[in-house]
């Protein structure tokens, strides 16, 4: 039976986090930042229509 | 029939445990197509192929697990039954390629019907809408009378085990968004209180131990969280053993029965700081940290004498200490390769570093999904493992052969060989957990009791005859 979450928050609203954005990083760039770099292009591609375009039913 | 040639009366071997695994996974279309396309039928078309090698949706591999459709058209696998914690850990991950290597014939298919779109399955716990999908452990356990009792003994552990053992997750609030140790502690709880929805307890008492029930029952815990890294995986199912094997030794646990579960779970869950305490039901708080060092310290007392001090516990040990010791601490570059919650917490704020974001900004939450992509073009986790950037317990060779391969000292053993030969000589045969069946004009099963048993003269004579019509 699939299981509805009563609490589904969306993504669009834009209330303020609670936390400032941190302080720009070192320019070091370590093996992460290099694999950052790699994949920065596909995550921004219309980030919020794919995440939000991932529902399905609950399961067990 | 069922075969008259039962083996000898089957043993409980106290040193050796059955595990089990089972994953389900978030199934996204990443299309821009117009016409609704709804999971059922991406689902459909994902196993198109393993309907025409299993002649169904719901089908028993080679390497003894099983792979279906569930609930909510979320494909699931269960692992077979392994008997060591790396076998299990290549079978789980065998799983994630298993799943993987359907996406390219969904996709043909789908662009087939005109959909052109890119197939992703996440190894996650919640989709972008809250809803939530498990990952069950399955612990062999002996069987007692008082099961419920006992069960009831794990459950601090299991409450607090998130702050090692949890994915972690970015959790979006109307006051905001912040970092906590679980995905699955809120989305699945929330619903115990009320009446419409089912009732989702932490460890499932339905009594289906797959074996001997005069022997055995299996404890299936439903609280955790589908884990990416091979460490995580290793201390998440490690821990909660060495808990069992002491609980099963009469070892008394100590009292630290909480005062509201369901409570203390969210607490833990979004108390990053690790100072949040929970309720015990004496009256006393403690923190999660407390709790864990707790168990922790008990199974090092029994370290030498009901606990063989193996490599593997050992590992499991400063693994624990060392995730204890970070939240305690408030420093998580100890665990940083190693535990989901912190490797997805160091890749998030690096991330949110460069873009001067929010927390809730959709492209953390987009990272976040890449985390748990079993794409091994798309999937983060192996890319961060490529890059040293997580540790491995075991190699990719190993997983490769847990595809096809099942364990060979269970069970499964003779499942995968029967699959395999049944398959081969193109006969029609059912399996589940427990029966091997031949069917068409002779129709002959199997039943097979004991999950420990690898071998078995019964199943030789099965195949045996298979080959010879």
């Amino acid at each position: 039976m699939p299981q509805q979450n009563v609490n589904q928050d969306s993504y669009d609203d834009d209330l303020p986090d609670d936390a400032p954005p941190p302080a720009a990083p070192a320019a070091s760039t370590d093996a992460l930042d290099a694999l950052l770099d790699e994949i920065d292009g596909n995550l921004q591609v219309n980030a919020e229509q794919f995440v939000r375009s991932f529902v399905q039913k609950g399961g067990q | 029939m069922i075969s008259p040639d039962v083996p000898p009366p089957l043993t409980v071997e106290p040193s050796r445990r059955i595990f089990g695994l089972e994953t389900e996974f978030g199934l996204h279309l990443d299309t821009t197509t117009t016409r609704p396309i709804t999971p059922e039928e991406v689902a459909g078309h994902l196993f198109h192929s393993v309907v025409q090698w299993g002649r169904s949706s719901n089908v028993f591999l080679t390497n003894g697990s099983r792979l279906y459709i569930d609930v909510g058209a979320h494909p699931e696998y269960a692992t077979a039954e392994a008997d060591s914690l790396t076998d299990l850990i290549a079978l789980d991950k065998a799983g994630e390629r298993i799943v993987q290597n359907l996406v390219a014939g969904g996709e043909e298919r789908l662009r087939a019907t005109g959909v052109e779109g890119t197939i992703h399955l996440y190894k996650n716990n919640t989709d972008s809408a809250g809803n939530s999908y498990g990952s069950h452990e399955n612990y062999l356990v002996r069987r007692r009378a008082d099961f419920k009792a006992f069960a009831s003994d794990l459950l601090p552990f299991l409450v607090t085990r998130q702050i090692v053992a949890g994915a972690g997750c970015i959790t979006r609030t109307p006051q905001g968004a912040h970092f906590s140790f679980s995905p699955r502690a809120d989305h699945m709880w929330e619903g115990m209180s009320s009446a419409t929805t089912r009732s989702r307890p932490m460890i499932n008492t339905r009594d289906e131990p797959h074996a001997n029930a005069e022997l055995y029952r299996r404890m299936h815990v439903i609280v955790g969280d589908s884990t990416m890294a091979e460490p995580t995986t290793l201390l998440k199912m490690g821990s909660t053993d060495l808990i069992l094997r002491l609980m099963e030794a009469r070892v008394a646990m100590p009292g630290l029965a909480l005062a509201r579960e369901m409570q203390a779970i969210r607490d833990v869950a979004h108390d990053l700081g690790g100072t949040a305490t929970v309720e015990l039901a004496d009256g006393r708080a403690l923190t999660a940290v407390q709790v864990q060092q707790v168990y922790l310290d008990l199974v090092r007392e029994h370290l030498g004498g009901l606990i063989e001090p193996t490599a593997e516990v050992g590992q499991i040990l400063d693994l624990w200490q060392r995730g204890i010791d970070a939240v305690r601490t408030q420093d998580f570059t100890g665990i940083d390769t190693e535990l989901d919650w912190a490797i997805k917490l160091k890749i998030l704020t690096r991330y949110r570093e460069r873009l001067q974001c929010a927390l809730d900004d959709p492209r953390l939450a987009r990272l976040e999904l890449a985390f748990h992509d079993v794409s091994a073009e798309h999937g983060l986790l192996y890319r961060l493992q490529a890059q040293g950037l997580v540790r491995r317990i075991i190699d990719d060779a190993r997983i490769e052969e847990a595809i096809t391969t099942a364990p060979t000292t269970t069970r499964a053993h003779l499942r995968g060989a029967f699959v395999r030969a049944a398959s081969a000589a193109g006969r029609d045969y059912t399996v589940d957990w427990v029966h091997l069946k031949v069917t068409g004009e002779e129709s002959r099963t199997v039943l097979l009791k004991d999950p420990f048993r690898a071998t078995d003269a019964r199943v030789d004579e099965l195949i045996d005859s298979l080959a010879s019509t």
